[in-house]
């Protein structure tokens, strides 16, 4: 959290304090802690310190056989609970060679839209919140539950669909449910652009939203970005059309950026409305045309589960998974050894953490009271990121610095081969 | 028209405490409180502190750095006060059993009133739970009067 640059370049007028918020603060959804120097009302300084989220995934699923460590990993997050066993499954697919068959991979890119539906609106609604606009936040969230009724109708579930398995998914759209998918995208195609209205032709959301927290192209490159955060700043990445996967190759997937609503992107709060909601209109087209396009055939390659659990225990090798989930993309690592049931390595990087620095340059110079909004703008999800957390036997917490973090990471590989 | 339940007497305020969870009990609990299920209706709200709730909504499995803070929300809510734990991880540990950061369930932290199984519990069964503490909260106020 090295903001000394930022620092120096504000001016700054008189003396500054410190105002801690968080880890417990109604202006935040998960724990997470914030100090702020503050000159006036103005942010002159920033740092966060995260952790209180962490529960120790990745250890507790070296301890796990893949299958058990399939659903853990729904639990990373429950916002996302699909983005993260589809980027595993693709990085143990990768690991030992198992074939996906095109239904599965068009029924996986089904339900990974219509999550990025879901989650869209849910942090619209929240932001809604965030500005003191409760009205749209109750409006968004009841158009909501129409793509919540479509996923427990095609999944069984609301959150934790636990549709994809190792070699395909574990259950069918048939036609009906096809049918029925089509009646909720038609309702969505016809309601967004009053949802755009709400949003992007309101005066009070334009002057609380505008050039507020605002994130230059540079410095989402600099630092990583991912995303809707770096494709508001203009940087047009997202995994699906840089690598693609599924079924993307096939529906060609663009990035949205700001201009595809003709505005030169900030990068600002506004502008990350603006690609959200874009990205939901996206979403619609790609479900649609993948529920038309989609090819009869398998749904898994490996049926039976006690199968694919010595399949995966002979397996050895490497592999990575990506998935760009609704807050951008994520990443999986996992290690596969011959004979062991667990993985050896599994390693899972989560879209905030890559947008987590974005903060640091979106609070500069921001004012306090515009702390919840540009706060909620990366669409922060603490519980898939919270990951390092050194404490000693006594308890104390410690903080690692760059070089002892790269010193114990180069220990690490060169104790891994041997 | 039937009369309301004494428990109804009055509206519970309710505060939300996300000790470490998956954000998917979290996510239903808001879920709970918007049109579809307009918890609202029964005069429950969520409020931003615990000194004016009625009710702590705490999810998540308390990580270690939560624990203490959760004895500390505990200690600020007002008494007759009652805890409902939403969801699997918050009620037993759940997946999370056997994390070296992890210091619950949350009974192992505080007294619970309510559990709301679950992974994620549906808004319907918060809303349940809620009604629940209700009647516990009527209990404990019974008893504090004939004391």
């Amino acid at each position: 959290m090295n903001n000394e640059s930022q620092k120096i370049t504000t001016p700054r007028q008189g003396k500054t304090y410190t105002i801690p918020i968080g880890p417990v603060h109604p202006a935040l959804k998960e724990p997470i802690e914030f100090s702020f120097e503050l000159d006036g009302e103005r942010i002159v300084g920033v740092d966060i310190r995260p952790g209180y989220a962490h529960r120790g995934i990745e250890f507790m699923g070296m301890k796990r056989n893949l299958i058990q460590v399939l659903y853990l990993s729904e639990r990373i997050c429950g916002i996302c609970s699909i983005s993260h066993p589809l980027a595993l499954t693709q990085a143990v697919e990768n690991a030992a060679g198992i074939e996906v068959p095109p239904r599965a991979q068009y029924i996986r890119t089904i339900i990974g839209e219509l999550e990025r539906i879901q989650s869209h609106l849910l942090w619209a609604g929240v932001a809604a919140h965030e500005l003191g606009f409760d009205t749209l936040l109750h409006l968004t969230w009841k158009v909501r539950e129409k793509v919540m009724d479509l996923l427990e109708d095609l999944t069984g579930n609301r959150v934790d669909y636990a549709i994809p398995i190792f070699g395909g998914v574990r259950r069918d759209i048939p036609a009906a449910k096809g049918d029925l998918a089509h009646a909720v995208l038609r309702y969505y195609r016809d309601l967004l652009q009053g949802l755009m209205d709400a949003f992007l032709e309101d005066k009070s959301v334009e002057m609380r939203t505008r050039h507020v927290g605002a994130l230059s192209r540079g410095d989402a490159l600099r630092l990583c970005a991912v995303g809707p955060t770096a494709r508001a700043a203009g940087v047009e990445k997202d995994v699906r059309q840089d690598m693609p996967y599924f079924a993307y190759a096939d529906l060609e997937v663009r990035a949205i950026t700001p201009r595809d609503f003709e505005q030169e992107p900030v990068g600002d709060v506004f502008d990350t409305i603006i690609v959200r909601l874009l990205e939901v209109a996206q979403s619609i087209e790609i479900v649609e045309r993948a529920l038309c396009e989609m090819p009869e055939g398998e749904l898994v390659s490996i049926p039976k589960v006690a199968a694919l659990l010595s399949f995966l225990k002979k397996a050895e090798g490497e592999g990575i998974g990506r998935h760009e989930a609704p807050r951008g993309e994520v990443f999986h690592y996992v290690r596969l050894e011959a004979g062991i049931e667990e993985p050896i390595v599994w390693k899972v990087k989560a879209p905030t953490y890559s947008n987590l620095m974005a903060w640091v340059p979106k609070f500069m110079g921001a004012e306090v009271a515009d702390i919840p909004i540009i706060a909620a703008s990366i669409d922060p999800c603490m519980c898939c990121m919270d990951r390092v957390h050194v404490a000693d036997r006594s308890g104390r917490a410690s903080i690692r610095m760059k070089e002892e973090l790269i010193r114990l990471s180069r220990e690490k590989t060169r104790r891994i081969l041997g | 028209m039937r009369r309301l339940p004494r428990s109804f007497k009055r509206a519970l305020w309710v505060y939300h405490v996300a000790t470490g969870s998956c954000n998917g009990c979290d996510i239903e609990i808001v879920a709970a409180l918007t049109p579809r299920y307009d918890a609202e209706r029964f005069g429950i709200m969520l409020t931003g502190t615990p000194r004016h709730a009625d009710v702590l909504l705490v999810t998540g499995p308390v990580t270690r750095p939560m624990r203490e803070r959760l004895i500390r929300i505990y200690d600020q809510t007002p008494d007759p006060k009652a805890v409902v734990v939403v969801g699997g991880c918050g009620s037993t540990g759940g997946v999370f059993y056997d994390s070296y950061n992890v210091r619950g369930p949350v009974d192992a932290v505080v007294p619970v009133a309510v559990y709301v199984p679950g992974c994620p519990c549906r808004p319907e069964a918060i809303l349940d739970g809620v009604v629940k503490a209700a009647v516990e909260l009527e209990k404990l106020e019974r008893s504090e009067v004939s004391a």
